[in-house]
């Protein structure tokens, strides 16, 4: 009986078997999407022929002939393209790092001042959310860029808000503590201090674990990191000099020079992201119920406690996702400092592509840039909420 | 049954004067405990010395319609650069006799957007409206037909450029997120890999490598014959770009359909298409509709990003404004001028989601 079933199935119209039907569809979506790639690829080859541009990758060794604005790393328009792209990139980190951070403090700050039970501090947070997440990213950073050239003066009329501070139409420039072979030590006794606190941390942990006695990790934690430094700049002898920016000529010599273009882009981008980091903040904080802080304030934990083991690592499990689609937003919001001029990858990469013709190569590189950034952000990100997730009964 | 209270006793007191009232609330919700009082002092003395210069510079030093040369005599805003130049920022280099048609295309948007703000509105009929709008639209701008003068793309800018770009490209792009959320949720493994790549991958870049490509790359792609003007291939970058998040969106909505559903769709005899069609999208699609007007917003805003390969949208005329000697030292005023336009058009459609999303929860409840 069942292998007759089978025979009469057998018999049944290949196209109305779910699995060949399948199998068809997607050869016909792959065939259909290769003739397109193919069509567009004998295109290109064409175009490319009669333009007369070259292909490949070649490029990269030639010597680029361009100045760069800021760099993290020596170079001059003698260097290689390859080497003007990775000035492009480290800016690009460069902006991208100090943006996230500046932007989670002020957005945490934002977003819990918005809870505040002061009514004037929740109204202002709420309209700075509102304003800012409502204008376009560009629009911000222009009108920050035309700030900084048309109100602020320049260096000869220098604002000075706070001793070694200017700010000038060529950027603020401010002093810092002159080089010293300490410096150097410093941050190693500071990666060293890390490196403790890791370990004590865990130590800590397993301790209260065995015997239930609990370790001040937070202050002593704090003692480490700030105090080995510390320890070491006493060490070679406190060296106080600094290296304050002076007038000479028409600009400031000395300090550290933010220079309009990098400082517009700081703020534009810090401002917009944190606008929508704030909105995270809150809504990761009211979604904690109130129970929860009573309950465990009723086993008598106290309000450090509450936060820290009770309250954070539940509106971290909803905060962090968003949030670090808002950093990578950051990350890909800062190409729009080709717009005002900040020499990060984006605008070095055009640069070079108006200077080869190579068009494809260049845009293929930006992509391949953002997505490397954006693929390993998830790759982190999957690995974080597996490890946070909700083991469910 | 008999009052236990005896009737004199009922004179009711009125709670303390500073517990009610205007005070009562000054007290409750700015001087509650002493860090709030000191914030709300702090707030209030820093208010003190911002505001009143800024009133200053906006209204009492300002001129509101004088030359360029007269702005730079006096100490506040020159709000004269808006009227001054406003056909500029508005519709941008649009021929000047034929300006009547930008305009009643933008009202015609402003219209069907009204008509579409109501949930009654929202059956098949709504959709046709929404087509042959954008379409009557396009053929407004364009010219050609019925004895208008066509006027070529390379002229569209301004504002009607920029509700083009964000409108038209959130039209077309629906489809095809559609198409690639189906195709994500698909148990085809060729397909479904097609769909993850393509969306991971353009939400992995930014919108300017995608605008970047459609300006230098698009030739390079297609035969020389073919050649689209600049707008359109910007518009192509910009439909690719937001299908790849409505795809992400309407895939929480698919996600969110309870498998019965699915179930139940298929026990009726419906094929896949079917199901989809009549069963799961009606419903899923309903759902992501305030998250959808999120994605407008966005895509508004992103619009913007075509200043960078220099097409001329709402942004980029404001700026062109600035390059004119006379209006040189205008960037603030202007600036703020279309940061207004952008807020406005931002914050209805962001309050409108709000709601309705409050709306729409209460109604499932």
């Amino acid at each position: 009986m069942s292998s007759q079933d089978a025979k009469q199935a057998n018999k049944v119209f290949f196209w109305y078997d779910p699995v060949k039907r399948g199998i068809i569809y997607q050869v016909l979506t792959l065939l259909t999407v290769g003739l397109v790639g193919y069509y567009l690829f004998t295109n290109v080859q064409a175009n490319l022929e009669r333009q007369s541009i070259a292909t490949g990758f070649g490029f990269l060794e030639k010597e680029s002939s361009f100045e760069i604005g800021e760099s993290l790393i020596e170079y001059s328009s003698a260097d290689t393209y390859a080497r003007a792209l990775l000035v492009g990139v480290l800016n690009t980190l460069k902006v991208s790092f100090v943006g996230i951070v500046l932007t989670v403090i002020l957005g945490v700050f934002i977003g819990i001042a918005r809870l505040s039970s002061n009514w004037l501090v929740s109204k202002i947070a709420s309209a700075y959310i509102e304003l800012f997440q409502n204008i376009p990213i560009l629009l911000q950073l222009f009108f920050f860029y035309a700030l900084f050239y048309e109100v602020f003066p320049s260096p000869r009329q220098a604002l000075n808000p706070l001793g070694g501070v200017f700010v000038t139409n060529r950027g603020i420039v401010f002093g810092v503590p002159a080089a010293h072979e300490a410096h150097g030590y410093m941050q190693a006794a500071f990666v060293v201090g890390c490196v403790i606190v890791f370990f004590l941390n865990r130590w800590a942990r397993n301790r209260q674990a065995r015997t239930g006695q609990t370790f001040p990790v937070l202050y002593s934690a704090a003692g480490i990191i700030v105090g080995l430094p510390l320890l070491v700049w006493v060490l070679f002898g406190a060296p106080t000099a600094m290296n304050v920016p002076k007038l000479a000529g028409f600009n400031f010599e000395g300090g550290v020079n933010l220079s309009p273009e990098f400082g517009a882009l700081l703020f534009g981008l810090v401002l917009y992201t944190a606008a929508f980091v704030a909105e995270i903040v809150r809504a990761g904080i009211q979604s904690i119920e109130k129970g929860q802080t009573e309950a465990a304030m009723s086993i008598g934990l106290r309000p450090a406690q509450v936060m820290k083991l009770v309250i954070l690592p539940q509106a971290l499990r909803v905060i962090v996702p968003p949030l670090t689609s808002q950093m990578l937003n950051l990350t890909k919001n800062s190409s729009l400092a080709v717009a005002i001029g900040f020499p990060d990858f984006v605008a070095v990469a055009g640069t070079s592509i108006n200077q080869t013709g190579q068009a494809i190569e260049g845009v293929a590189m930006i992509m391949m840039v953002y997505l490397t950034f954006s693929l390993s952000t998830s790759a982190f990100m999957n690995w974080y909420n597996k490890r946070i997730a909700l083991i469910e009964r | 049954m008999k009052s236990t209270v005896p009737a004199e006793s009922g004179e009711v007191l009125k709670p303390p004067l500073t517990e009610s009232g205007i005070l009562g609330w000054i007290k409750h919700n700015l001087f509650n405990g002493y860090f709030n009082s000191i914030l709300t002092i702090l707030i209030l003395l820093v208010a003190w010395q911002l505001i009143p210069p800024f009133i200053r510079w906006t209204f009492i030093d300002s001129v509101w319609n004088t030359t360029g040369e007269a702005c730079r005599e006096i100490k506040g805003a020159c709000w004269s650069i808006v009227p001054a130049n406003l056909r500029l920022v508005i519709f941008g280099f649009y021929p000047a006799d034929q300006q009547w048609r930008p305009l009643l295309a933008m009202i015609m948007l402003v219209g069907l957007l009204l008509y579409s703000k109501n949930r009654k509105h929202w059956k098949k009929r709504l959709l046709y409206f929404w087509l042959l709008g954008l379409f009557s639209m396009g053929m407004l701008m364009g010219g050609g037909y019925f004895g208008l003068v066509p006027v070529e793309s390379a002229k569209w800018s301004g504002l009607p450029l920029t509700l083009m770009l964000s409108f038209f490209g959130m039209v077309a792009a629906y489809p095809l997120g559609v198409v690639l959320a189906l195709g994500r949720r698909s148990k085809l493994m060729g397909i479904r890999s097609l769909c993850v790549v393509y969306i991971e991958m353009i939400r992995g870049v930014p919108l300017i490598s995608l605008l970047f490509m459609s300006s230098i790359m698009f030739p390079l792609f297609l035969p020389k014959e073919l050649n689209f003007d600049k707008i359109l291939r910007a518009q192509a970058a910009i439909i690719l770009f937001t299908a790849a998040y409505i795809a992400e969106v309407v895939r929480g909505g698919l996600q969110a359909i309870d498998k019965g559903q699915y179930e139940a769709a298929e026990s009726i005899g419906l094929n896949y298409f079917q199901s989809m069609r009549l069963i799961i999208l009606p419903q899923a699609l309903k759902i992501v509709i305030p998250p959808s007007v999120g994605i407008l917003i966005s895509a508004f805003k992103d619009t913007s990003l075509v200043v960078i390969i220099a097409l001329y949208d709402l942004l980029n005329t404001s700026k062109s404004v600035l390059a004119n000697p006379e209006w040189m030292g205008g960037s603030t005023e202007i600036y703020i001028f279309v940061a207004l336009i952008y807020f406005v058009f931002c914050y209805l459609m962001s309050s409108y989601s709000r709601r309705l999303e409050v709306e729409l929860e209460y109604k499932t409840d």
